[in-house]
């Protein structure tokens, strides 16, 4: 185990086709230090990153390790080189144990070739409580929440002697206590010489946690600046115009409650209650956004009220009907508007035109269908004109709408569902993977909306867009609700919330926090 | 207000409800009013007479002889029994355990063997036989089964199985006759097996062919090439191409004379024991070596394997390389210990079985072994059958293994949970 590793990125450019994906990149990464990588999705640190650990081959330029010219043929020679990346989807083996997925790839083995796993169960034991990490060998990965499998990612780059770590967006998936927990961990690796590459796109822990940044946009360095550095000024570099971080919503009106959830209960096919006697409602005019760590049940919530799951109880109301147990179809048209979480999957047809996505929720129904035939000219006019509402960026209204970028696609779904009136609105991840200024605009989309009086109802895993749309937050833990707060809750009593605390609870711990330390976060959020 | 302010925070894992399955008591009910019907109202007047041991045996068991009205009653009283229970249990919102279906399995076994048996012309079976002859049977079964263990658990699916078992035969047959020697054969088996692996694997994993459809077209392909060299080549002289010596059977000293399972364990072909050998290999291999470890890592998430540096498309052609001489063993079970001559379509749908018996067996070597097992009962139950004179229509008995194949994996397996990249071609980047 050396001290430290410098590594040093030179003129690094990969194309795919005629795509620049990185465009003469120069970055220098020493010791002891945490370099964050911050650009929007699809600036191409990703692929910086893979090229760096040996998954892509660079089509010009040269790494250097230690001034030291390498060139890496797979993950197995950058690993060798020193260089662990914890991947933004975790490469863990979901059916082998924390010590298999350890030991893969860097086996020790006794006679014959059998497996010796010992010896990886006491390095992991050793590295787990060098940095109080928890972690048991012996459990198996899937049944172990996702921020210890990030410790597991962790351990596999350590017990491969890294110097340099790669945290590719580490913190996507983890509650804001685990993101902390997290940030603290870098700081340990820090302090033990390692070198750590932090990617992100979120502002404000890149500020609190880098010794340096530096800011990539299409594929290309923008610049350095130091953590110092205001959210404004990143921000702005990160997209190449001035951007307003916050949106100027005015009050909501609430007006009459229309749409009402009352003790909804959704069952897995395993018969696990994902969502577990739910009651809330939403009044015409305002915004409901719902909070929690993914896959605490709101996905199931989303597609019981749209009618996608099967095992549901509870009644859900919308303008005096009841929805559950009617049919889909039956239930768009009733005016529900929906914006799945995954767009590419659920929310359009990748291999449809642009037109043809835009009126799949009406394709048989007038102006655009008589009797069996559809009409060409009206879906293509409709077309034209959302491509022109939504400044949907895209070749024609006959390009496969797989073909656009991710908030070009976002822009598709979220024009078709408010392309009709609407009862109740809901959107799940409506900003997820698209690039800030898009952000801007379907967030304003999406107040607007609120602003004719339709409910409105927002599932989002990331606080900031939490706090940006809410009227009132509901906080949803394994599937329970933890209470519904108002607008202005802090961030610090939200987390507690999601980590599955009741909203007097947590209000009560926060202020407690507070109170011992007054100033040290006062000044950020 | 709303209702989770009062709720405590809690730690661990979402409470669960069951949700009510009524698969289970569904078909429990219609096979015990189908074994009323048949087995207990229709039993034929007769008593029934299970042998356990050969005459010349060195310990000789008593033989078994039931009334086959009695019987018939009784099992189907306790099976109506076990289909009500099971119905109440699934109401009162609880599973229905495992072992009220595996008595109920036993019992229906029970009563269909009574009633088929009964109503043939000798009521008389030699329980011993019926059960080594199943063992025999499902050697290749078996030896396929590993084959698809292997092709599957490192992410390539195999439906090829049927002409790796089949271009086997054919290449055992053929060297065996050439060389007269089975030894050469079973080499040649082996061999034979490959070629066939090596054309699924180069098209599945080079060229990312769909891999059922390379498959099925292997299958075809395979029948078609055998068959053709069979009526041409072999056919023209049968003694100089179409007749292999057959493997000797070894009987393992005092290990054989155990009553009952000595003969059906420890009197096999080379090939038998072979048998043996490489599912303890293949066990053991998949769960405690390094090996093992990369081939269910590819397997189950190859990206996970190749940023670690594992080399996922040579492992898995390793491995369907490799799956390709377990099948060729099996391949050369037909020639050179069941008949001594190809056949044209010999292996007969056997590949298909087996594939069951890895789906069945839930892509475990050991699953995939009793499975294998159940299957030669099927095969071998209605040879027996039909050697008794019995009153069931010989199609219908032809059957009986297919039936018992789709009953096993549509009914039984529930959801079993494939190798996660299984099909999945691995391309990188």
């Amino acid at each position: 185990m050396g001290w430290g590793l410098k590594l040093e990125l030179k003129g690094i450019t990969k194309r795919f086709g005629s795509l620049v994906a990185n465009d003469h990149i120069d970055l220098v990464v020493q010791p002891g230090q945490v370099h964050s990588l911050l650009g929007e999705n699809g600036a191409g640190k990703s692929t910086l990153m893979n090229v760096l650990y040996g998954l892509y081959e660079p089509t010009e330029g040269q790494i250097l390790v230690d001034d030291k010219p390498v060139t890496f043929d797979g993950p197995g020679d950058a690993m060798a080189a020193g260089i662990g990346m914890v991947h933004q989807h975790f490469m863990l083996v979901p059916v082998f144990t924390v010590a298999e997925n350890v030991a893969l790839g860097n086996e020790a083995t006794k006679a014959a070739g059998m497996l010796n796993l010992d010896d990886t169960r006491a390095r992991i034991r050793e590295i787990s409580d060098q940095y109080g990490f928890q972690v048991d060998p012996d459990a198996v990965i899937e049944d172990l929440p996702v921020g210890v499998q990030q410790r597991v990612e962790i351990i596999k780059a350590l017990v491969r002697d890294a110097e340099v770590l790669i945290l590719d967006e580490p913190t996507a998936v983890l509650t804001p206590k685990e993101t902390d927990e997290l940030l603290g961990i870098m700081g340990q690796l820090k302090a033990d010489g390692k070198a750590i590459v932090f990617i992100s796109h979120k502002l404000r822990e890149v500020k609190a946690v880098s010794d340096i940044i530096t800011v990539i946009r299409r594929g290309k360095v923008v610049g350095d600046a130091p953590p110092s550095a205001s959210t404004t000024e990143l921000a702005e570099m990160m997209v190449g115009r001035a951007v307003s971080l916050t949106l100027n919503k005015a009050a909501a009106q609430p007006g009459e409650e229309t749409f009402t959830v009352s003790d909804l209960t959704v069952l897995s096919a395993t018969g696990q209650r994902v969502v577990d006697g739910l009651s809330f409602g939403i009044a015409r005019g305002e915004i409901m956004a719902v909070a929690g760590v993914q896959g605490n049940g709101q996905t199931e919530l989303t597609e019981a009220i749209l009618g996608l799951q099967d095992h549901v109880s509870g009644s859900i109301r919308l303008e005096g009907h009841e929805l559950v147990g009617k049919k889909v179809k039956d239930i768009i048209e009733a005016g529900v508007g929906f914006v799945p979480e995954d767009r590419s999957v659920e929310g359009l047809v990748g291999t449809f035109s642009v037109a043809e996505n835009l009126i799949l929720n009406r394709y048989d129904q007038p102006p655009f269908a008589r009797g069996l035939a559809m009409k060409p000219a009206v879906i293509n006019k409709n077309a034209e004109q959302y491509i022109a509402e939504f400044d949907v960026r895209t070749q024609s209204a006959e390009a496969a709408a797989g073909t656009l970028s991710g908030g070009n696609q976002q822009k598709v779904v979220m024009a078709r569902e408010l392309s009709r009136p609407l009862k109740l609105f809901i959107a799940s991840q409506p900003t997820r993977g698209v690039d800030v200024g898009s952000i801007e605009f379907l967030h304003k989309r999406i107040v607007a909306e609120r602003d004719v009086g339709t409910p409105v109802l927002i599932v989002s895993t990331e606080l900031d867009e939490v706090l940006e749309l809410a009227d009132r937050i509901a906080v949803l833990y394994q599937g329970r609700l933890m209470g519904i707060v108002p607008a202005g809750t802090s961030r610090g009593e939200l987390g507690l919330m999601m980590a599955g605390m009741n909203a007097e609870e947590a209000q009560a711990q926060q202020a407690q926090v507070e109170a011992e330390q007054t100033d040290v976060e006062g000044g950020e959020a | 207000m709303s209702t989770a302010t009062a709720t405590e925070p809690q730690q661990g894992s979402a409470p669960t409800d069951v949700v009510r399955n009524w698969k289970t008591p569904v078909i429990l009910a219609v096979l015990s009013v189908l074994s009323l019907l048949v087995f207990a109202i229709g039993a034929p007047d007769n008593s029934v007479t299970f042998r356990l041991s050969a005459t010349n045996d060195a310990l000789v068991l008593p033989d078994i002889v039931l009334s086959a009205v009695v019987t018939g009653w009784v099992t189907a009283i306790l099976m109506l029994a076990a289909a009500v229970w099971s119905f109440q249990l699934v109401r009162s919102g609880r599973k229905v355990p495992g072992w009220l279906v595996t008595v109920f399995a036993v019992l229906f076994i029970v009563a269909f063997l009574t009633w088929v048996v009964g109503s043939a012309r000798t009521p008389n079976v030699a329980l011993y036989g019926l059960l080594a002859g199943s063992f025999t049977l499902a050697v290749p079964l078996i030896f396929g089964s590993l084959s698809g263990v292997l092709c599957e658990r490192s992410g390539v699916v195999n439906i090829a199985i049927e002409g790796q078992l089949l271009f086997g035969a054919f290449s055992a047959a053929v060297a065996g006759s050439l060389s007269g020697n089975a030894f050469v054969g079973l080499a040649a088996a082996a061999i034979g097996g490959v070629l066939v692996s090596a054309v699924l694997a180069v098209f599945s994993i080079k060229y990312i062919v769909n891999q059922v459809i390379v498959g099925v077209v292997l299958n075809v392909l395979v029948s078609g090439l055998t068959g053709f060299l069979f009526s041409t080549v072999l056919s023209s002289d049968p003694a100089k191409w179409n007749s292999p010596p057959r493997l000797p059977i070894i009987s393992i000293p005092v290990l054989s004379d155990i009553p009952v399972l000595g003969p059906i364990l420890f009197e096999q072909s080379v090939v038998g024991y072979l048998m043996y050998i490489a599912l303890a290999v293949i066990y053991v291999g998949l769960f405690h070596t390094k090996w093992g470890l990369r081939t269910r890592a590819v397997g189950e998430h190859p990206k996970a394997a190749d940023t670690l540096g594992v080399k996922v498309n040579r492992m898995r052609f390793m491995n369907v390389l490799l799956a390709g001489v377990v099948a060729g063993f099996g391949g050369a079970f037909f020639t050179l210990v069941l008949v001594s001559s190809f056949g044209r379509d010999m292996t007969a749908g056997q590949g298909y079985i087996a594939l069951a018996a890895l789906i069945f067996g839930r892509w475990n070597p050991l699953g995939a072994f009793f499975a294998a097992l159940l299957f030669g009962f099927a095969t071998n139950l209605q040879y027996v059958l039909s050697a008794l004179g019995s009153t069931v229509p010989n199609q219908f008995l032809a059957m009986l293994p297919y039936v018992v194949t789709i009953f096993a994996v549509a009914g039984l397996v529930g959801r079993a949970r494939p190798p996660a990249a299984s099909g999945v071609p691995y391309i990188k980047g």
